[in-house]
């Protein structure tokens, strides 16, 4: 087998030497690695969004990319959007609004909401923007559409929903 | 997953004729590689060697091979000049999925025939001579044109299919050279080598897809899927329709999750210009599409629906 180049992955700040076994993806990186356990495993197949982190402040699946692939990224998780003690305004609402029942698809949702709300500001279109080259409206539907990369078996989305739009309004940081 | 050595390409040479398997977003590969469809002794990572620009070129524009969807649905110059290309990419995967996958690994992504993602069940795509056990099996998802009796699967993409519509290229770097083929003849239909889904040989990259000059008129991409979000198409179609003073004066078509490649059928856009819209009109331009549509039990259901999908895109298109 020929020398796996290191990558050098910073998560919430701190920076880590990536040296294993190719194979690993990002996820399994996190959570076996790092022992941040708030990313879950729900399909490891892209079809959930249980996974969701943000690499240099965009939305992904850590399930479907390679840790060795990440040198020189900056990963958020859950844990560097807000401890217990120190809650960001999405975790906030979503406690308030009883935005999850399990909560197991709740950190990938908020992390997915972060940077939604980013995404929405600097003008991105969505399937359902009545003229993708225009200014998107910031209405139920919109926000629906956006996060229908997060799946939740529990069905706590109407609650989800309230909770993203209680932060977009009050136009806290996320 | 089995074992394979990971190097990371430092430019496009590296990757020319590297005797690896490419790797960008990940999204598609990855998903293979767990399932073991897709068993590389080596990637190639090809994440680092730009090609991640969108550059006006003519009257057209240049989309590197390794923008993002999400950026390219994005750019203000390709939501301004080509709205359809926004929209088809958009109607595709999941905001997560799209800041990852690529240009050119979305021209490359795999059917999503359950058999082929099986590796237990007969697949001529997979395992060539094996048989297709979508033939009478569960083949909702399966073409209706274009099939032979080796393989019935669809290349289940979107943005490809408004690319189609838009009559883009695709330009290739190889080990002897680069070369250019439209859009249209990039992916193939199955005939007896069904392993086969495009006409990239071993070696070559992707570097870019070319768009020609925008289209006056309207752009369309319509989708029909099981849900609202984040699911495949079951059909879908792409249209960019010009009238003048009642006429049409420039039609071109492309469907989606019907065949083996995004369809065109030249016949149709013929059919359509020079004629003024009607509901007879949309009738014969869906029987000449479907004159050939052959169902499989599970799929026959797209026929009728591919029908009236077209005729829902035309009538939005030339609707005052
Ligand atoms: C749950 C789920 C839902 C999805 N839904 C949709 C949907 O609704 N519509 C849709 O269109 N897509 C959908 N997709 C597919 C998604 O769009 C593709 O996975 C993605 O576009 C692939 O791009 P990538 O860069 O990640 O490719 P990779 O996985 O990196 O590569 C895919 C293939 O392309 C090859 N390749 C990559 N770059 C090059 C290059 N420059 N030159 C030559 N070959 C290259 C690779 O070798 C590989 O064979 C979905 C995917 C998932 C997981
Ligand atoms: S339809 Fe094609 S991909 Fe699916 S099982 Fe048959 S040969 Fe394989
Ligand atoms: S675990 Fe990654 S999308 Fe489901
Ligand atoms: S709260 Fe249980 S899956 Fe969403």
């Amino acid at each position: 087998m020929a020398q796996t180049p290191a990558a050098r992955i910073a998560v919430n700040g701190v920076s880590h030497d990536y040296k294993g076994d190719p194979r690993r993806s990002l996820l399994d990186f996190l959570r076996r690695d790092f022992g941040l356990t708030g990313t879950k495993k729900g399909c490891d197949h892209g079809q959930c969004g249980a996974c969701t982190v943000m690499v240099n402040g965009r939305r992904i699946n850590s399930c479907l990319t390679l840790a060795v692939m990440h040198d020189g990224d900056e990963v958020t998780t859950i844990e560097g959007l807000g401890m217990p003690d120190s809650l960001s305004a999405l975790q906030k609402a979503f406690v308030s609004h009883d935005g999850f029942q399990c909560g197991y698809c709740t950190p990938g949702q908020i992390c997915s909401a972060a940077a939604m709300i980013e995404e929405i500001r600097e003008g991105w279109p969505s399937f359902v923007s009545v003229d993708v080259a225009g200014h998107a409206r910031l209405d139920d539907e919109e926000i629906r559409e956006r996060m229908s990369g997060n799946l939740c078996r529990c069905g706590a989305y109407a609650n989800i929903l309230a909770a993203i739009k209680e932060v977009m309004e009050s136009g806290a940081t996320s | 997953m089995k074992a394979f050595d990971y190097a990371r390409a430092a430019s496009l040479s590296d990757a020319v004729g590297a005797p690896a398997c490419l790797i960008a977003g990940g999204t598609n590969l990855l998903d293979l590689m767990k399932l073991e469809v897709e068993t590389p002794s080596a990637l190639m990572d090809i994440t680092r060697i730009g090609l991640n620009e969108i550059t006006a070129e003519g009257d057209g524009l240049r989309i590197g091979a390794l923008v993002t969807n999400a950026a390219c649905a994005a750019d203000p110059q390709v939501r301004q000049g080509w709205p359809l290309l926004s929209r088809a990419i958009l109607a595709g995967a999941s905001p997560q999925l799209r800041n990852k996958a690529t240009t050119a690994g979305n021209l490359c992504q795999r059917t999503r025939c359950s058999y082929f993602m099986d590796n237990r069940s007969a697949c001529n795509k997979r395992r060539p001579g094996s048989g297709c056990a979508a033939l009478g099996g569960i083949n909702r998802n399966h073409a209706i044109l274009g099939t032979s009796d080796a393989c019935i699967a669809t290349y289940p993409g979107d943005m490809a299919v408004a690319l189609a519509a838009l009559d883009a290229q695709v330009k290739i770097e190889g080990p002897g050279g680069s070369r250019r083929i439209p859009l249209r003849e990039f992916h193939r239909l199955p005939g007896d080598d069904p392993s086969r889904d495009n006409v990239l040989q071993p070696g070559e990259v992707i570097t870019s897809v070319l768009l020609p000059a925008p289209v006056e008129g309207r752009q369309i991409y319509r989708k029909v899927r099981d849900r609202a979000s984040y699911a495949f198409a079951l059909v879908s179609v792409a249209a960019v329709l010009r009238i003048e003073d009642g006429t049409i004066v420039q039609a071109q078509l492309a469907f989606g999750s019907i065949a083996h490649k995004p369809w065109t059928d030249p016949r149709v856009d013929t059919l359509l210009v020079g004629e003024r819209p009607s509901k007879a009109l949309f009738d014969k331009a869906a029987d000449l599409l479907l004159e050939g549509a052959q169902g499989q039990g599970g799929n026959d259901f797209k026929i009728p629906l591919a029908r009236r999908t077209l005729a829902a895109v035309l009538a939005e298109a030339t609707a005052e």
